[in-house]
């Protein structure tokens, strides 16, 4: 170089043993207790302190109180409606998840990037406007209403619309999960089994199925959780006749309403039990298969 | 750097590409058909309503005194929460990823609580929570902030609502920064504080506007989690979701139609915004 | 993991820290930049301790295997990052700045490149501006680790040169890390071979490779074969037959005797040292070289200019002209 040598640092030799000057990519301890208490903080008082608060209400009367509310007629027929919407709905999208992640990550074809908007376009839109396109559909006064009506079919304010509109809110969830990890898989072990003489279905079955399990298991899972608790969609669509078209969510709605609030915070409980096993078992997916579940997730 | 081979001739653009794998006509028009009769078709039966008003039609709507009060209830809230839950979800992001502390991962497993608990259940607890005689409501009625039944509250709402998108977007990237590049900048004799803001923080900003972008979008059609803790004071508290529910109920299928449309386009406009600043981040910081 | 030694490099040097991966002479380098800190020991620049100076302020340069370009900066910006994170007093006006960073293009020859990204850029081009950062706080020692590491090996050659270019240039006092010995002896003044923490030797790229003062640096720095012998009398006999070398002042007894691959010939059977029969043979780099197997003993790589391919099975005999003692 042609300009001087920097400044030589003006420091004394020193006896003392040096004691370590902490790592150069982090921040002072003290700002980094104060980011984590911070961090901390927000989320105990805005994820947490809601979840304790729940179960808190649900048992504030005690467990008699507590029990009593499942043991309502219309708690149990919002149960097993619950159920069987997630009956419908979930493997209704897990074929459609399995089947439109195999023709967008197997092939390739144009208008493919189109598709996998569209595919996701549900969860874009507002649950309340994803109950109303429904009724805009098969409504009395809807685009198939007078058909409906003279063929005494009942969609709107019945189970059909209400498993529609949940499938409608969690059309997404498998395939969105699974085209990205079989595109990161591409094709060469189909490739390889269709060469040893396997059928495409024998393929995919020991093939491509065992590649994928965690991952559809993991999108399945959120799936049945939003399927289960999906609150505004269907309450647009489900006309709230008590014992007939209540969910879960939508009972909790009306026991609220009525001011009994031990028995919804005591069904709601129910419905944040299942959200903190769908929760559990999702971090234990997350820790143990990261590689298996999202693509991407490998560090090269 | 491989010499240039005889370049084999361009094959003419086809529909698609030639592969051994089977079941491809089966998925794809198994899957066109779930996509039109499940979402296309509603979607267009939709916009097919609101084109019937005409754009003057739903001008007319929008402008609804009422109506437009809530769209800005909604949007300007949804605003401020998504601002909100970027900051405070980017400095839980940071804690996260960089910070080893006990109890770290059920920290990071209950940054999923909200995509997780059903909103109508959440709805309730925050509404509980911040009502007046609730737990936090109390406390805050000391310093003067009425949290229930207000605009307050439906902000703490869609903060709850859009944390986890301000967290999940952001987190990955942090986790991928590369530590050298803070050790370069630490040796080139910057400050701390200089790294963080010169070196650290500027690629992360195509993802926390994405992040933000994402809450604010959620924030805008959230109904279940808000309406209980929201009062739903029509001019004040109420919100764009809740004013289609109401119209539904009155039979009025156009004006419903009118709004939705408007929200629609709204979270369209947010989604196009999205993909332009993953399209420019790639451009700029591409790969190295 | 390092273990006490004191490594002195001279002002000016271009000085190489070589050895396998977990020797700990990448710890070194960053101890020498203050990234990482010793339990013990100290580091001192010209006279001045800076064994407890933050690493903002040890002012030295550093090159990092990948690069650790700012991505979302340019060329410029990523050049002048460091004389902009000085304080005002000590920074140079915007004009100044703008002059260093033509020159160091000017010296890495990419002059035309200022406006660029990094990502547009090709991996020698990065690793060019990357020491053009470092270079620009004009730093008291310019540290680079494994500066070719993720280069192409043709690449890797050009650059070779041309950092050995610059530093005759600059004269820029210099420490890199290196695993490769061809690197180390082609490019640096001095050699400091380093295994397993301890400090083994320093020396030109000479003296390392005609005077190694340990097993370890000889099998570091090529292929050897190591062979049981016994030191008598001065001399050092394989196989009960005397060999040319001289055996080390006062060593007596079993000795290991290592040889490089052209440190052998074959030879009849009554005059060689080790016999074997002949696996392969192949040709690299113009230079013939023959894997013998011995039976209960490893297998030996010969080199030879002259011979033809020999063909395997044949019987051979070997004769040891040179080599190492160590106890």
């Amino acid at each position: 170089m042609s300009e001087a040598l920097a400044q030589p640092a003006n420091v004394p030799v020193r006896d003392d043993a040096p004691r370590p000057l902490g790592s150069v990519v982090t921040e002072r301890p003290l700002v980094r207790w104060l980011l984590i208490a911070v961090a901390l903080t927000f989320l105990g008082l805005f994820l947490v302190l809601p979840l304790v608060t729940v179960f808190a209400q649900a048992l504030a009367k005690g467990w008699q109180a507590y029990l009593a509310a499942f043991s309502e007629p219309d708690a149990q027929s919002a149960i097993r409606l619950t159920l069987l919407v997630a009956a419908i709905a979930v493997p209704f999208n897990l074929v459609f998840g399995v089947a439109a992640s195999w023709a967008i990550a197997k092939f390739e074809f144009r208008g493919k990037n189109l598709l996998v908007t569209l595919i996701d376009l549900p969860f874009s839109v507002s649950p309340v406007v994803s109950g109303l396109i429904y009724v805009l559909v098969f409504g009395s006064r809807g685009l198939f209403g007078p058909f409906l009506l003279e063929h005494d079919i009942q969609i709107i304010f019945a189970l059909p619309g209400i498993v529609l509109a949940t499938i409608f809110v969690t059309f997404p969830f498998v395939a969105r999960q699974l085209i990205p990890l079989m595109q990161e898989q591409g094709t060469a072990e189909e490739e390889a089994a269709l060469t040893l003489g396997a059928s495409g279905w024998h393929a995919f079955r020991t093939v491509t199925l065992p590649n994928i399990r965690w991952g559809l298991l993991y999108s399945v899972l959120l799936c049945n959780a939003r399927a289960m608790g999906e609150f505004g969609a269907v309450s647009v669509v489900s006309g709230h006749i008590r014992g007939l078209t209540n969910t879960l969510p939508l009972h909790v709605e009306i026991l609220y309403n009525e001011y009994n609030f031990v028995a919804a915070f005591a069904v709601a409980s129910l419905l944040a039990g299942l959200a903190l096993v769908t929760l559990a078992i999702k971090s234990v997916l997350e820790w143990r298969y990261a590689d298996d579940i999202a693509a991407g997730a490998r560090r090269h | 750097m491989s010499k240039s081979v005889r370049e084999p001739p361009k094959p003419r653009r086809r529909f698609r590409q030639k592969s051994v794998i089977p079941g491809f006509g089966l998925t794809l028009g198994y899957t066109l058909t779930c996509l039109g009769l499940v979402v296309l078709l509603p979607l267009a039966t939709l916009v097919l309503k609101a084109s019937g008003l005409g754009l003057s039609g739903i001008w007319e709507v929008a402008t609804d005194p009422r109506v437009f009060s809530a769209l800005r209830v909604s949007f300007g809230v949804s605003l401020l929460a998504a601002l909100t839950a970027s900051i405070f979800g980017g400095i839980v992001a940071w804690v996260l990823t960089r910070y080893d502390f006990p109890g770290r991962k059920l920290a990071d497993a209950v940054v999923d609580l909200p995509f997780a608990l059903p909103t109508a259940v959440a709805g309730i607890a925050l509404a509980s929570l911040y009502a007046p005689n609730g737990l936090v409501g109390e406390q805050l009625a000391k310093v003067g902030i009425e949290a229930a039944y207000t605009p307050v509250g439906i902000f703490i709402a869609m903060v709850f609502i859009g944390l986890p998108f301000a967290v999940r977007t952001v987190q990955p990237l942090i986790a991928e920064i590369d530590k050298e590049v803070e050790e370069a900048s630490a040796i080139l004799g910057a400050s701390r504080v200089a790294t963080l803001t010169k070196v650290v923080l500027p690629p992360l900003i195509p993802a926390v506007l994405t992040g933000f972008a994402l809450a604010f979008a959620r924030g805008v059609g959230e109904y279940g989690s808000i309406i209980f803790i929201a009062g739903n004071l029509p001019y004040v508290s109420e919100i764009a979701p809740l004013l289609i529910v109401i119209k539904l109920s009155e039979f009025d299928y156009a004006g419903a139609s009118a709004i939705a449309v408007i929200m629609l386009a709204i979270s369209f406009v947010t989604l196009l915004a999205i993909n332009l600043i993953q399209a420019w981040s790639r451009r700029r910081f591409g790969y190295v | 993991m390092l273990h006490d030694f004191t490594l002195d490099v001279r002002a000016g040097e271009l000085l190489a820290l070589l050895g396998p991966s977990g020797s700990g002479k990448t710890t070194l380098l960053r101890i020498i930049a203050g990234l990482d800190f010793p339990d013990r020991g100290r580091i001192i620049f010209g006279g001045d301790d800076a064994t407890r100076v933050p690493v903002q302020k040890r002012s030295v340069g550093f090159v990092f295997q990948h690069y650790a370009l700012f991505k979302h900066m340019t060329v410029a910006q990523n050049i002048a990052y460091g004389l902009k994170a000085r304080k005002r007093s000590e920074r140079p006006d915007k004009a100044e700045i703008k002059r260093r960073v033509g020159n160091l293009l000017d010296l890495i020859k990419l002059s035309g490149f200022a406006d660029r990204y990094p990502s547009q850029l090709s991996g020698g081009q990065r690793q060019r501006i990357a020491l053009a950062r470092a270079l620009a706080v004009e730093p008291r020692v310019l540290l680079l680790d494994e500066p070719f590491g993720a280069l192409d090996a043709q690449v890797r050659k050009d650059l070779r040169r041309w950092l050995r270019e610059i530093h005759d240039r600059t004269g820029q006092t210099t420490i890199f890390v290196t695993h490769d010995q061809d690197e180390a002896l082609e490019l640096s003044d001095r050699v400091a071979v380093l295994d397993r923490g301890r400090l083994e030797q320093v020396g030109t790229p000479d003296e390392v490779q005609e005077h190694p003062v340990s097993p370890t640096v000889l099998k570091f720095l090529g292929d050897t074969i190591e062979v049981e012998a016994i030191a008598q009398d001065g001399k050092v006999l394989v196989n009960g037959r005397p060999t040319p070398l001289t055996a080390p002042e006062g060593l007596v007894g079993p000795v290991k005797l290592y040889a490089r691959p052209w440190q052998l010939q074959f030879a009849e059977a009554d005059a060689a040292h080790l016999t074997g029969t002949v696996r392969s043979s192949y040709r690299t780099q113009g230079r013939q070289r023959i894997e013998v197997d011995r039976p209960g003993a490893k297998t030996v790589v010969v080199e030879a200019s002259d011979t033809a391919r020999l063909a395997g099975g044949r019987e051979v005999g070997l004769r040891i002209v040179d080599g190492y003692v160590f106890p």
